[in-house]
């Protein structure tokens, strides 16, 4: 089944109440998905244009991240700033996100970087989305948007790895309800033509390296997402999270539901109306179903 | 208000408390009139109705709003979620803004108005009800409807009437495909006179000349005499 979720706030002097009155939502699909919950928040951008932000995991609450940053200041010559949250924290440095991300994966085998870029930050776990927005401190989060899912888990164990979102790419994300019939194909095929190597064996982490690949051959995010539509067979409903705004997407069967709502203050997606009832105005937003096979953006350019 | 309304109020009540209450005529069928405050949503609500009482909803419901509804008389002031007035055996439902997946699916009997769209699989395996949509409709609409008459004022998505029966489609607007032996008939005087007769039963204002109507070119294998042996 699953749940999705998301909100971008138009009006920014809503941003820092972002986290608060996401968190409702979130937990309203819990009968969704109650085994995983997961969010990308997009946040405290970075300044330095060099710089990158990556967003790491380790099953241990007590992991020593600051002898992490000690080990990529010897063997990369990269400072590197970290701060915990639960099992999760997030690394800023000035280095490269991929030479990074080799580093840190090499360090140690059980770390797992969950996002890179400059504005997004992913927090994902095993347990009731009630559990995980508390364990992350959710309502405290500020931001411009977020996107979040509650899983029940059809195709693959129900691990912190196998939670959404994925990342797709540096501020890139994807959250998926659903399930993809052809990703078994679809893995080895980009894993042999674009050496995109899926570390689970989730479904939805196949559709997230699928839009990676496609943004490596020069898609835009619209293309990538219309491509998909050929290329992924199965039921979708996808929410995309960008650095800017967010992105749904339906399969042309559209069983899978989704219900969009807007106001001049912020737009909302999720899986059920019930989510959205919080949100401040609701009453008067334009509440509609996004149709299939039709991709809808807010906050970037839909080139 | 008239001062004979009960108010239940989501806000305050636990669904289950709130069905119940609108429930606890259906074994004696007494009339009476409720409204319904704060439904935000929530699903089954007002299912399983079995006496001629008049609920009002003011807000969006979900999942399966006003299904298996027997006599009674129910109106949504908001959209309605997926499987709105599911397997209806008669009464009332009426949606006063638009209505998600598969709205009226199975329905035996009764009466579903839709004020603004519908979106795919309306209808779906209909029975007997009778479905009146005065927006668009999306796709698998009427797929493998039985019997009742579904009338749509927009348009209509792909694979419309896909392996249908005997059930009546009427649409004003276009048609993006029709699905496997579904197929324009003609209009006949009966067939308007039905579907005026219809359209002032839904308090729907439409002239039946501007409609086309489509069913069963009845060539699929169950239409086949030459398969009857094959049981």
């Amino acid at each position: 089944m699953c749940g999705i979720v998301g909100l971008y706030m138009k009006n920014p002097a809503l941003e820092p109440e972002l986290g608060r009155l996401f968190a409702p939502m979130l937990i309203e699909m819990s009968d969704r998905g109650p085994d995983s919950a997961g969010i990308a928040i997009y946040h405290d951008p970075l300044e330095d244009e060099g710089a990158v932000k990556l967003t790491l995991f380790h099953p241990d609450d007590d992991f020593d991240w600051e002898e992490l940053v000690g080990f990529l200041g010897e063997d990369l010559q990269q400072s590197a700033t970290v701060h915990a949250i639960a099992s999760h924290a997030v690394l800023i440095s000035d280095g490269d996100a991929d030479l990074l991300t080799q580093a840190i994966l090499g360090y140690n085998p059980k770390l797992q970087v969950m996002s890179t870029g400059r504005v997004i930050e992913i927090y994902k776990e095993t347990g009731l989305p009630a559990a995980v927005a508390r364990r992350f401190a959710l309502e405290a989060m500020g931001g411009s948007h977020v996107i979040g899912h509650t899983r029940m888990a059809t195709e693959s164990a129900v691990t912190t790895a196998g939670s959404h979102p994925f990342s797709t790419g540096l501020d890139l994300c994807l959250v998926h309800n659903g399930s993809l019939s052809n990703h078994n194909w679809l893995r080895s095929t980009l894993e042999r033509r674009y050496g995109l190597v899926c570390r689970t064996e989730n479904d939805t982490e196949v559709a997230a390296a699928y839009l990676t690949a496609k943004l490596l051959e020069g898609r835009t995010l619209h293309q990538a997402l219309e491509d998909s539509i050929d290329d992924l067979d199965g039921f979708y409903t996808f929410c995309v999270g960008t650095a800017d705004g967010f992105a749904v997407l339906r399969d042309p069967i559209a069983c899978k539901p989704a219900i969009l709502a807007e106001t001049k203050d912020w737009v909302a997606m999720a899986s059920e109306y019930r989510a959205l009832t919080g949100l401040p105005g609701v009453g008067d937003a334009r509440v509609w179903e996004p149709e299939p096979a039709t991709v809808y953006s807010w906050g970037w350019e839909a080139a | 208000m008239k001062s004979n309304v009960d108010i239940v109020d989501l806000a305050k009540v636990e669904l289950r408390e709130a069905n119940a209450v609108l429930q606890q005529h259906n074994a004696g069928g007494r009339a009476a009139h409720f409204k319904v405050l704060n439904p935000e949503g929530a699903h089954a609500l007002a299912c399983g109705l079995d006496a001629p009482v008049i609920v009002e909803i003011d807000g969006h419901t979900g999942y399966y709003c006003a299904g298996m509804n027997k006599t009674a008389e129910i109106t949504i002031s908001g959209n309605a979620g997926p499987g709105v007035a599911e397997n209806m055996m008669s009464g009332t439902v009426h949606v006063l803004g638009d209505a998600s997946q598969y709205a009226g699916a199975s329905g035996h009997g009764g009466l579903l108005v839709i004020d603004g769209n519908a979106s795919s699989r309306c209808g779906i395996s209909m029975k007997g009800i009778d479905i009146v949509v005065a927006g668009d409709i999306g796709h698998m609409s009427a797929f493998m409807a039985q019997a009742g008459r579904l009338v749509v004022l927009g348009d209509v998505g792909a694979d419309f009437g896909d392996s249908i029966y005997e059930a009546k489609l009427f649409v004003r607007g276009k048609v993006k495909s029709l699905g496997a032996d579904c197929i324009e008939k003609n209009m006949a005087d009966e067939h308007r006179d039905e579907l005026a007769e219809l359209l002032a039963r839904a308090q729907v204002d439409a002239n039946p000349e501007d409609f086309k109507r489509y069913g069963s070119a009845r060539k699929l294998y169950n239409f086949h005499i030459d398969n009857v042996g094959a049981y």
